[in-house]
């Protein structure tokens, strides 16, 4: 047994990290509330250059074929910083299947997740049916604009019109695990950035003549939420694991690392809320940022309680 | 023990009922912490005055009814059945009110109250500054005695003012004798406030609207600069704020700010939300479901509990910490609800257009329920020390 990244995945995800640093700014998402796209267009040319949309493709297709388990903490640091990209739509379902490539983006709805994210800027739509995965060109499907909480993700009703399904049932499964992985990782990310960004304002602020954070209330309220992240990161790694090798229980682990990283993150949304005050309740503040992305993420590619119900079947199934 | 309401009561329900079914707007005005949406329930608020429902327990001779607690609580658990508009007076009427009936002169009341009624006049409340928030006794902005003016000149500035973008007036706290507040005793920072009431459109004062979490300009930041405040605008005695303020927080945590019937009506649309997923072919989910009961049941205990509260209220009992209990209870309680429409909505929760936007938003207003109105780990050291008798630190 051993359950830990390489060195290797420690650097590469050191260098994306430090990439997003100068490219994701907490101001670029706000640029991405209001630009006409939604999108990070200079984080996005910089995740390209570095390989990351293509180090799951096939290495025949000009891609790094790479895994699950080498990408999972670059997802984790695309949630720390909110990118507002359909990274896990691109990287980890379209790339690896040659439904995209290079700079271009994907864009993917699925009866659990009915509404694609940044639709009307992606080169490929793709929805995941039980019939199968379809894939079509962005200017043949109808698109109907609806709007998210979470001013960045531009969200779209699809219809494909008569477009048939061109891969089977099995990829539409392998896709659906891969959007819950990536997802789960992403929450992760943003869990650990509301945290952080919690415990420096908590040892800033200031009442009854001493810093808030050394109030127990306060401590406590923040320990809990690392706590719950801390049991939640092992599974979402896990399931990154469990894909990669193609484990015939992968279904049930992604379930399992959705439910805890939705979970987590949840907790740590309301945790840096409460903490912040009534500064964290309005815009002006980066918080609600990170917060509205995991509001909209916890309960995309299936809500806590709909992986909870997934997990059942299968368990109660086997006794 | 009698578990009913008299004849005259129920009578009292059935008009209320009535009213509201043949008044309340329909489709639901625009959020009253926007421009145009707090001029439309201004609107609503006269209609609700010109039929004295406004301030329904207050007396017939000021713009209410008389009308006992209990036709009070009765009146707002149909408001909140009949899903009628949020009160964006309510910092006024539910607030201010309560305080200028205790300490103000018959002068004042006569003069102020009726104008609050009839939302001619609409306050804010004036509390919190940058560096004073559950430390409110740390504020800094003061007053300056004019004598030969009659009356005070302001400086300072307050912070997450909600509606001060859109209020006439403004109640709150000043520091009238920063020598004492600068010695740091405990006595000297409390006894050297005094409540203030303001008139906003005059020269000096400078309001900024804030955008809160939902993204309405409901905060504002309010700066005071050499604002005048004659002698009759001030509420109690001379540095006696702190004891004025505090002796009506009881009614922003408990009864009045936030009543039982707020909280039955949202678990009753929760539970019609969810037997409408269901009938839109939805899955049954008992996890959801069980929690939705335990929701329910929740806002049953609080209107139980209220009406244990309300029954010592009218027996001449004053209200005291519990109020603490209250307030931990009834915001957590709101977050649980808005929280669990939210999982029966899955992907569709994070839209704010069409047919569910109003949860969203009702969640992001849930939310601060556990830091307004003293935050809820406030909360938890005063029922900690006061009710349960625990040490003080
Ligand atoms: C929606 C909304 C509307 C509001 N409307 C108004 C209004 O109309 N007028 C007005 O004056 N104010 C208003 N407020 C401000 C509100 O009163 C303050 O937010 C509240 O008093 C907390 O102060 P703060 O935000 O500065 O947080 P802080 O006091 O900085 O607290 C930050 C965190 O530290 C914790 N903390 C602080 N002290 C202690 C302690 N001793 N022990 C344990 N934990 C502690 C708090 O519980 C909180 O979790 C509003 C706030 C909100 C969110």
């Amino acid at each position: 047994m051993r359950f830990e990244f390489s060195q290797e995945q420690f650097q590469f995800r050191d260098a994306v990290r430090d990439v997003l640093a100068k490219t994701c700014q907490p101001g670029d998402v706000r640029e991405a509330w209001n630009n006409q796209t939604g999108r990070a267009p200079s984080a996005w040319a910089a995740l390209h250059d570095m390989g990351v949309l293509a180090m799951l493709a096939p290495t025949e297709a000009g891609g790094l074929g790479l895994t699950e388990l080498d990408i999972v903490l670059i997802l984790e640091e695309t949630g720390r910083c909110a990118l507002p990209e359909p990274i896990v739509e691109t990287a980890l379902i379209a790339a690896p299947e040659g439904w995209v490539n290079g700079t271009d983006s994907a864009s993917v709805s699925l009866p659990e997740s009915p509404f694609g994210v940044w639709t009307d800027t992606c080169a490929s739509v793709v929805t995941l049916t039980a019939d199968g995965v379809r894939v079509a060109p962005r200017e043949s499907v109808r698109l109907t604009q609806r709007e998210s909480v979470d001013g960045a993700r531009r969200l779209f009703a699809i219809d494909m019109g008569s477009t048939a399904p061109i891969a089977p049932v099995t990829s539409t499964a392998l896709a659906f695990r891969r959007g819950v992985l990536g997802t789960s990782a992403q929450l992760l990310g943003l869990a650990d950035r509301m945290i952080e960004m919690t415990v420096d304002y908590v040892k800033e602020r200031e009442q009854f003549g001493v810093k808030i954070g050394t109030f127990q209330a306060v401590k406590h309220h923040l320990a809990n939420a690392r706590t719950k992240l801390e049991f939640a990161r092992p599974l979402t790694y896990r399931a990154a694991a469990s894909l990669a090798s193609r484990d015939a229980l992968a279904s049930q682990h992604v379930s399992m690392a959705k439910v805890q990283s939705s979970d987590a993150a949840s907790l740590a949304a309301r945790v840096a809320l409460q903490c912040h005050g009534a500064i964290g309740y309005t815009t002006e503040c980066d918080l609600h940022l990170f917060m509205k992305r995991s509001w909209a993420l916890e309960r995309a590619w299936g809500a806590a309680n709909w992986h909870r119900r997934m997990i059942a079947q299968s368990l109660f199934e086997r006794l | 023990m009698d578990l009913t309401f008299s004849e005259s009561e129920e009578q009292f329900r059935s008009e209320v009922r009535e009213w509201l079914t043949v008044n309340v707007p329909k489709p639901a005005l625009p959020s009253g912490d926007t421009a145009p949406g707090f001029a439309l329930h201004l609107e609503w608020e006269r209609k609700l005055f010109d039929a004295r429902y406004s301030v329904v327990s207050w007396p017939s001779d000021l713009g209410g009814r008389d009308a006992t607690l209990w036709e009070w609580l009765i009146f707002e658990e149909e408001y909140w059945l009949a899903n009628a508009p949020q009160r964006v007076t309510q910092n006024g009427i539910f607030l201010l009110a309560p305080t200028i009936f205790e300490f103000g002169t018959a002068e004042q009341q006569r003069r102020l109250l009726p104008k609050m009624a009839s939302g001619e006049h609409t306050w804010c409340q004036g509390w919190s500054e940058p560096n004073a928030g559950s430390d409110l006794a740390g504020i800094s902005s003061r007053a300056v005695r004019d004598a030969s003016a009659g009356g005070w000149r302001l400086a300072g500035q307050k912070t997450w003012t909600t509606r001060g973008a859109f209020c006439t007036h403004l109640f709150g706290l000043f520091r009238t004798e920063p020598e004492a507040a600068a010695s740091g005793s405990r006595p000297g920072r409390h006894h050297s406030m005094t409540y203030f009431l303001v008139e906003l459109d005059q020269p000096g004062v400078t309001v900024r609207g804030v955008e809160r979490l939902d993204g309405d300009l409901g905060f504002a930041e309010v700066f005071f600069d050499d604002v005048f405040v004659p002698d009759d605008m001030v509420l109690g005695g001379v540095n006696e704020g702190w004891s004025v303020a505090m002796a009506t927080t009881g009614s922003e945590r408990g009864l009045t700010l936030r009543s039982p019937g707020r909280f039955l009506a949202t678990a009753q649309r929760l539970i019609e939300l969810c037997k409408e997923r269901i009938a839109s072919g939805g899955a049954r989910d008992q996890a959801v479901q069980d929690r939705i009961v335990q929701a329910w049941i929740d806002a049953e205990a609080y209107r139980w509990q209220t009406f244990g509260t309300v029954t010592r209220l009218v027996d001449g009992a004053k209200s005291g910490a519990e109020s603490s209990m209250v307030k931990l209870f009834w915001s957590e309680l709101d977050v649980r609800l808005q929280e669990l429409a939210l999982e029966l909505l899955g992907p569709h929760a994070e839209l704010i257009d069409g047919d569910f936007a109003h949860w969203m938003k009702a969640y992001e207003f849930a939310l601060a329920g556990p830091i307004y109105a003293g935050t809820n780990e406030i909360q938890r050291n005063v029922v900690a020390e006061r009710v349960l008798g625990l040490p003080r630190k």
